[in-house]
């Protein structure tokens, strides 16, 4: 790890799109060949997590996800201007509830049909 | 470790790029059938093909196994009126949309889908797809019918929209392509057609393209060649910051069909025709959350009080149950359902939906915003199918929506999502994703107009075929993309079989390849592809908006040539990603002139096309209520009038039943 400062162009918009676990990822660049714009590239070094190269060309289909032979190693991440109008009232308490929130209710684990 | 930025901090050192660089190696490849996209409809296209033993090549922008608009599932296929529960027919289902677009769609290639959409889903079903609710989770529905265990969306009563759980449909089509012997190449940014003599016009004998991974060249020489790479959302909007191109499709929707049919001298048909866009991605919720439209029709929607909002009829008659959302009302024939490619319906053959008059009541304080969607009032079954069926396989949906949802606790037993909030024009009707009028008036997107195709759904040119949504003139939804690729794909075939062999120009082949490089060669200084792009945009905005005459047109198309010889001229690649961003502006502003021109040939305002004229003011007038095909001609624009109902004029025979007869083949 550098502690130098660099002259880097800014974050762009959104940061990531889809953000990566190093410890459950094992590099296999399956997301990296279905991404239907090329959002991430192949890490340099061999069994390392994809870089995330163009996020703003990310469609946000969630087809790398799909495709991630390890659940948990890629997350898709709405930007956070979109995650920041993702809420959702819970009707008996009226408890207000948002996606990114700091302590989020436990998940519900009940799978889609099909 | 993920982005680039984070690379960049821990290594000192920016990484190069993956993958080995070749760029100006020429391959060469040699087929019968070439099709070019491999969304839905080209992946049918290709499979429909190679079952008739001819060779096929398929040349993808992206990678076919989860690219294109369709790429990311479906929940719901329309026009399968042929199945064993429909009470609509072809004829019906043809005439309500021909009528509803009072003639400006193609009414041949409606009659073609609705003939073959339903066995187009059962080929779907033999590989792999579920179409039927096989394990009875939801038996004893309303919108199910227990012998054939079909579920229906939208009309329960006439039965033609089919719930499918299609989250992995393009994965099983990209298999069944690979099964059939289809050789796919990915990664692929097609830049032209190559025609014989290396003339305009003349039979297309294959297609070049580029890379973009290696930057190798890539020559095509086929008998046949379908098209059928989708719709040009990147025309007239270009926001990638803030959502993906800004459109409803992704980055690669760069109308690059249309360009490379419009300088190879297809014809083409509407594509003067515009209609208002969506926000989608314009900072608003993302697609698919809290709304009562498309997937989510019916869905109760309550204020912050909890006090649901009225449902009405197409009539204005209130709506007493939940049920009757999901049915024709006294007065209609059917209900067509909604996003099939017709920007207008009639009153008999509309959806039921929340009344239009809903943003008074917000004002009048009759109703408190935020609003939300109110799952739990549905029976359990209409809840579980909205949100567990058809969210859990719908395009974007599936992680984006409900993984991501649920993961976060949402649970639609208890809770109520939130509707965006917004200006109160947004809630005239139930798609509050969209935004409605919120959305800017520039935000314009093509409506509905593209390659004039005949009975084969073959272009005017020999050898040139097409199919898909957004491509062509009378395309409609996912399944109707499917239908027109898997019909498209079989005549390519047929007529591959007796083809003589395609013999390519080398000097077409020696320009384009020229042309294709021109942006790795040039100085670093140059511009890139997202400056060029919002360029072209802001010129198709001003310049051929909803408000035009021919001045503004001329110096839209005046300003397109400009940015060709300057900004874009000297643009720069640094690498085979921006190569194929940069070889796309080139696509844009051919079919930026592609609907300027077609634009100025309309010397009259339209209604059903949104087209409005400022010079030619009088609202459609009866003399200019004909189709306007257009193609180029040694670089020059050539016009004919056609009537709208040519597909049932001569050549061709009178009904269309006796037209699909004669043109089906098998
Ligand atoms: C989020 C979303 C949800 C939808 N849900 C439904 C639904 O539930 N029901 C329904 O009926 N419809 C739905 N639709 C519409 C439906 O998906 C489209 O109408 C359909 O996918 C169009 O199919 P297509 O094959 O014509 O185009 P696409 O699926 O877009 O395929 C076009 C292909 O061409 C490729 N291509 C583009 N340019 C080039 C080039 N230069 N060289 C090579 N290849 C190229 C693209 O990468 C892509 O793979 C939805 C659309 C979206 C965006």
């Amino acid at each position: 790890m550098s502690d130098k400062v660099y002259m880097v162009p800014n974050p762009p918009t959104p940061n990531k799109a889809v953000e990566f676990n190093p410890d459950i990822c094992s590099g296999c660049n399956l997301c990296v060949d279905v991404c239907p714009t090329d959002v991430m590239m192949p890490n340099p070094e061999k069994k390392k997590p994809p870089i995330v190269l163009y996020p703003e060309e990310c469609w946000y289909c969630g087809g790398c996800v799909e495709e991630c032979p390890r659940p948990g190693a890629i997350t898709m991440l709405h930007p956070t201007q979109q995650r920041i109008s993702m809420n959702w009232k819970r009707k008996d308490t009226g408890e207000l509830f948002r996606l990114g929130m700091k302590n989020p209710p436990p998940p519900n684990t009940r799978p889609p049909s099909g | 470790m993920s982005t680039w930025h984070e690379y960049i901090q821990r290594n000192a050192s920016i990484p190069e790029w993956p993958y080995p660089i070749n760029y100006g190696k020429v391959n060469e490849v040699v087929t019968d059938v070439l099709v070019i996209g491999g969304g839905v409809a080209g992946c049918q296209a290709a499979i429909n093909a190679a079952k008739k033993g001819v060779k096929v090549a398929i040349a993808e922008r992206g990678h076919a196994k989860r690219s294109g608009s369709g790429g990311a599932g479906v929940d719901h296929w329309h026009g399968a009126v042929t199945n064993p529960c429909s009470k609509v027919t072809p004829e019906m289902y043809t005439r309500a949309c021909y009528d509803s677009m009072q003639g400006y769609t193609g009414g041949h290639v409606r009659y073609i889908i609705t003939k073959e959409s339903w066995d187009t889903l059962l080929d779907c079903e033999q590989m792999g797809i579920q179409i039927r609710d096989v394990n009875d989770e939801f038996k004893g529905a309303d919108f199910r019918d227990e012998e054939t265990k079909l579920m229906f969306a939208y009309d329960y009563e006439n039965k033609h929209i089919i719930r499918v759980w299609g989250y992995d449909i393009k994965p099983k089509l990209y298999e069944e392509a690979k099964r059939v012997g289809v050789n796919i190449y990915n990664r692929m940014m097609v830049t032209s057609l190559l025609t014989e003599g290396g003339n305009q016009g003349a039979r297309v004998v294959g297609a070049t393209g580029v890379d973009t991974h290696t930057g190798e060249f890539y020559v095509f020489r086929s008998k046949a060649t379908v098209i059928a790479t989708g719709g040009a959302g990147r025309l007239s909007v270009f926001a990638p910051e803030i959502t993906a191109s800004g459109t409803m499709a992704d980055m690669n929707s760069a109308g690059v069909g249309q360009a490379i049919g419009w300088n190879a001298g297809a014809e083409f048909v509407c594509t003067e025709a515009s209609g208002p866009g969506g926000l989608v991605g314009f900072g608003y919720a993302p697609y698919s959350t809290a709304n009562a439209s498309n997937t989510y029709h019916g869905t109760p929607i309550v204020d912050a009080d909890g006090k649901e909002v009225p449902w009405i009829d197409v009539f204005g008659r209130e709506l007493k149950t939940v049920e009757d959302r999901f049915l024709p009302q006294e007065g209609q024939q059917f209900q067509l359902g909604i996003g099939i490619g017709i920007s207008r319906t009639n009153q008999e053959f509309r959806l039921n939906d929340i009344n239009p008059d809903l943003p008074e009541r917000l004002r009048r304080g009759e109703f408190k915003l935020p609003l939300y969607a109110d799952m739990t009032r549905l029976s359990e079954m209409e809840r579980r199918c909205i949100w567990g069926m058809m969210v859990g396989n719908e395009g974007k949906t599936r992680i984006p929506i409900y993984d991501t949802y649920t993961k976060a606790g949402f649970d639609p037993d208890k809770d109520m999502m939130q509707a965006p909030v917004m200006p109160l024009e947004g809630y005239f009707n139930a798609c509050y994703w969209a935004g409605g009028p919120n959305t800017p008036p520039t935000v314009r997107g093509m409506g509905g107009g593209g390659f004039l195709l005949d009975w084969d759904l073959k272009t005017n040119l020999e050898g040139l075929y097409a199919a898909a949504g957004g491509t062509i003139f009378g395309g409609g939804c996912h399944g109707e993309s499917h239908t027109t690729g898997r019909y498209a794909g079989r005549h390519a075939a047929e007529y591959a079989k007796t083809a003589a062999e395609p013999v390519a120009d080398s000097r077409q082949i020696e320009a384009e390849k020229t042309h294709s490089y021109s942006a790795v060669k040039q100085s670093k200084e140059g511009n890139g592809w997202k400056e060029i792009n919002a360029a072209i945009a802001r010129i198709m905005r001003d310049y051929c908006g909803r408000h035009k005459n021919e001045l503004t047109l001329n110096l839209g198309l005046r300003l397109l040539n400009e940015l060709k010889t300057t900004e874009l001229a000297s643009a720069y690649a640094s690498n085979p990603h921006e190569l194929g961003r940069l070889l796309e502006c080139h696509a844009l502003i051919s079919v930026g002139e592609l609907v300027i021109k077609a634009s100025l040939e309309r010397k009259a305002s339209n209604s059903i096309l949104d087209f409005h004229r400022l010079d030619y003011p009088e609202m459609d007038p009866p003399e200019w209520q004909k189709l306007l095909p257009i193609k180029q001609v040694d670089d020059k624009v050539e016009v004919r009038d056609l009537p709208l109902d040519f597909h049932l004029k001569p050549p061709y025979a009178p009904t269309y039943e006796e037209n699909y007869q004669l043109h089906c083949g098998s």
